[in-house]
């Protein structure tokens, strides 16, 4: 079995509503939810869900660039060391759980500062949705790469030419292209040097925030091949974030699915296509369009709308929009639990349905 | 393979930055206005450099004390001996445009100067960091925002002791908040772009972060202010020299010339426009630097306004 690269326990990121002229806090934006996850070593795992739903702030608090509420993220550690420090943290002997609080404050990326934090953000990268939002206009291509390499103290001076022509032909990019300004690029070359500049320190580990739905259709393709081979060529680890469900189809090994916050549905990529276990996933799924005419086919409409995260409904999330519901969906929420081998479904009544 | 080969070429004979630098020039003189606004400030900067070939002091060791010929308190009209005429009590109109332009260059560029290295501090600081940091700041530049800006300075120059060397120190200590709040402003859009993040998350110091990414997005609009205010900071402190705050008699100052003839803007019964030249000198030299750097700074936005650029 593969070790884990990324084990996320419990995590939840709230925005604090404040309101009134004292800027009392009143309320959270509950965005993340209390999250476990697990992303193995090699793996792209793709999240997918609606807008809104949590995905990507998810995504950017694994890179610290939002800070979690509480929760722990682990990294590359050995899945005894996190079972230790879990079962101390969750323990009731008051002691315990100070002492993995003190393990804590050395492995867990959400408690990590200064230089633990800087030596970690070597380890994993991002690549956004928009690169015209993401690289600086008033940068020379070569200083968007460079700036990871520079900050990071990765390589001298008199390499970092050589390092940069490198990164680009990694991407299908020439050396002249170095020493121009972003907006002279179509918005796949933009993109191309977005990936260009999350590979210059070498990282294990990408977060992909929808990187082709900014794209052409046509150039979408061209990209995703090019990061299934570096995923190949560098042994990368990818999360890749999407609402597109035929782009993770393409691309991923494992599929979870979010829902307000919460995943309700984590399992191989396969398996998920075939046999969709939560009412939400199978809705998903019927609303990936087929390019026949002729093939009819029934469709799931969702009614109502996504809930308000500041004030997620009691019991299952999705209780008020799920046709199958029952009494308890209302009260109980549902955990994730084992369906089938590694196919894992929080929903009371995935037996029946 | 060939045309591979021109275009590397073409980017090392042409450095991308210098090309840039090009085209900004090229934009900036097509306008017919900012020729006449560099035109302006050309001569200006021209008359200020050369001012002790144009018009030999008598006193090399204090060049701004204008000299003059005489104590009749009536000024006299242009004459051969004084080409512009002459204010009361004698002193020569000529010399004292020649050298205030001196000072005019040295209160603008002084206050404005100041004015921007503060704000951009100030600015960048409560952009950038947000929360109470950025509430403390933006609430001291409101209280400088209520107070009636010729008033406070009237008060303040009081305060320290009139002369020019107090208005430029009180206008420096009034100025500051416009560039801040610009400045804050502008990062406020710049900072929830995704290549902020992108450098957060290559472990990019906020130091950095602020020299390399923020300012570089944001410094453009606080240097169209700045050059427009140069010519309106100018204006202030002749206003102020004006009410009688400003330099002792005799002090080349546009302001201070301004003010020593309040008594000659209408000149006696039989003659109300005897005494044009008084007013109309100085008052037309002051108005044309304004203007000229009023034209600079269409320009300047014209030029770096990123909505008006190409991108």
């Amino acid at each position: 079995m593969t070790e884990n690269l990324i084990d996320i326990r419990a995590l939840k990121k709230y925005y604090p509503v404040k309101g009134g002229v004292f800027k009392r806090h009143v309320a959270d934006v509950k965005a993340v939810d209390g999250v476990n996850l697990e992303i193995k070593k090699g793996e792209c795992l793709g999240l997918v869900g609606e807008s809104g739903c949590g995905k990507t702030t998810l995504g950017k608090t694994i890179l610290r660039l939002h800070d979690a509420t509480s929760g722990r993220i682990y990294y590359d550690r050995s899945r005894s060391v996190v079972e230790e420090a879990e079962d101390g943290f969750n323990s009731d002997n008051p002691s315990e759980v100070r002492r993995s609080i003190e393990l804590l404050k050395k492995i867990d990326m959400t408690r990590l500062k200064g230089k633990g934090l800087a030596a970690m953000r070597k380890k994993i990268q991002i690549v956004f949705q928009d690169p015209s939002n993401s690289l600086n206009p008033r940068m020379l291509v070569k200083s968007i790469i460079s700036e990871p390499i520079v900050t990071q103290h990765l390589v001298k001076a008199r390499e970092l030419e050589g390092r940069v022509v490198e990164l680009l032909s990694t991407v299908g990019m020439a050396n002249e292209h170095m020493m121009r300004y972003p907006h002279e690029f179509s918005g796949g070359q933009r993109q191309r040097i977005a990936i260009a500049r999350a590979l210059a320190t070498n990282p294990e580990f990408v977060m992909m925030d929808e990187p082709t739905s900014a794209l052409d259709v046509s150039v979408q393709a061209q990209i995703l091949n090019l990061l299934m081979n570096l995923q190949e060529n560098f042994k990368l680890t990818y999360l890749f974030v999407t609402h597109h469900l035929l782009v993770v189809k393409y691309i991923s090994n494992r599929i979870a699915v979010m829902y307000l916050g919460r995943i309700v549905e984590l399992s191989a990529t396969k398996e998920l296509f075939e046999k969709p276990f939560h009412p939400y996933t199978k809705a998903l799924l019927s609303a990936i369009p087929i390019p026949d005419p002729e093939t009819g086919r029934e469709k799931i409409i969702l009614s109502g709308d996504v809930p308000n995260p500041i004030d997620p409904p009691p019991g299952c999330r999705f209780h008020p929009r799920c046709k199958y519901i029952k009494d308890m969906c209302r009260e109980i929420e549902p955990e994730l639990e084992n369906a089938d081998s590694d196919h894992l479904v929080a929903c009371h009544r995935w037996k029946e349905i | 393979m060939v045309s591979n080969k021109t275009t590397d070429k073409k980017a090392t004979a042409q450095h991308p930055r210098l090309k840039e630098f090009l085209f900004s020039t090229r934009r900036f003189l097509k306008n017919p206005l900012t020729i006449i606004g560099l035109v302006i400030i050309l001569g200006f900067t021209v008359i200020a450099i050369f001012a002790p070939l144009l018009a030999p002091p008598e006193n090399p060791d204090n060049p701004y004390k204008i000299p003059h010929t005489g104590w009749k308190t009536e000024p006299s009209p242009p004459s051969k001996e004084h080409p512009l005429g002459t204010l009361p009590q004698q002193y020569d109109i000529l010399y004292g445009i020649i050298w205030g332009t001196r000072s005019a260059f040295r209160i603008g560029f002084l206050v404005v100067l100041a004015n921007m290295l503060i704000g951009i501090f100030l600015g960048s600081i409560a952009g950038y960091f947000g929360g109470w940091v950025d509430e403390v700041i933006m609430r001291i530049t409101d209280i400088f925002y209520s107070i009636p800006y010729l008033v406070m300075a009237m008060a303040l120059v009081i305060a320290i002791g009139r002369g020019l060397k107090s208005i430029i120190i009180v206008l420096i200590i009034l100025g500051w908040p416009t560039y801040t709040r610009i400045l804050r402003s502008e990062i406020l859009v710049v900072r929830e772009k995704d290549f902020m993040q992108a450098a957060r998350a290559s472990g990019a110091s906020h130091l950095r972060i602020i020299l390399k990414h923020v300012l570089p997005n944001t410094i453009y609009s606080v240097l169209i202010v700045a050059s427009m205010n140069i010519g309106i900071t100018v204006l202030y402190a002749a206003a102020l020299s004006f009410l009688g705050l400003g330099a002792d008699t005799g002090y080349a100052d546009w302001g201070q010339m301004v003010s020593k003839c309040r008594n000659y803007i209408v000149g006696p019964a039989d003659n109300r426009l005897g005494f044009w030249y008084v007013v109309f000198t100085p008052g037309f030299v002051l108005a044309l630097f304004v203007l000229g750097w009023n034209l600079l700074g269409d320009a300047a936005r014209d030029v770096f306004d990123p909505k008006m650029r190409r991108r």
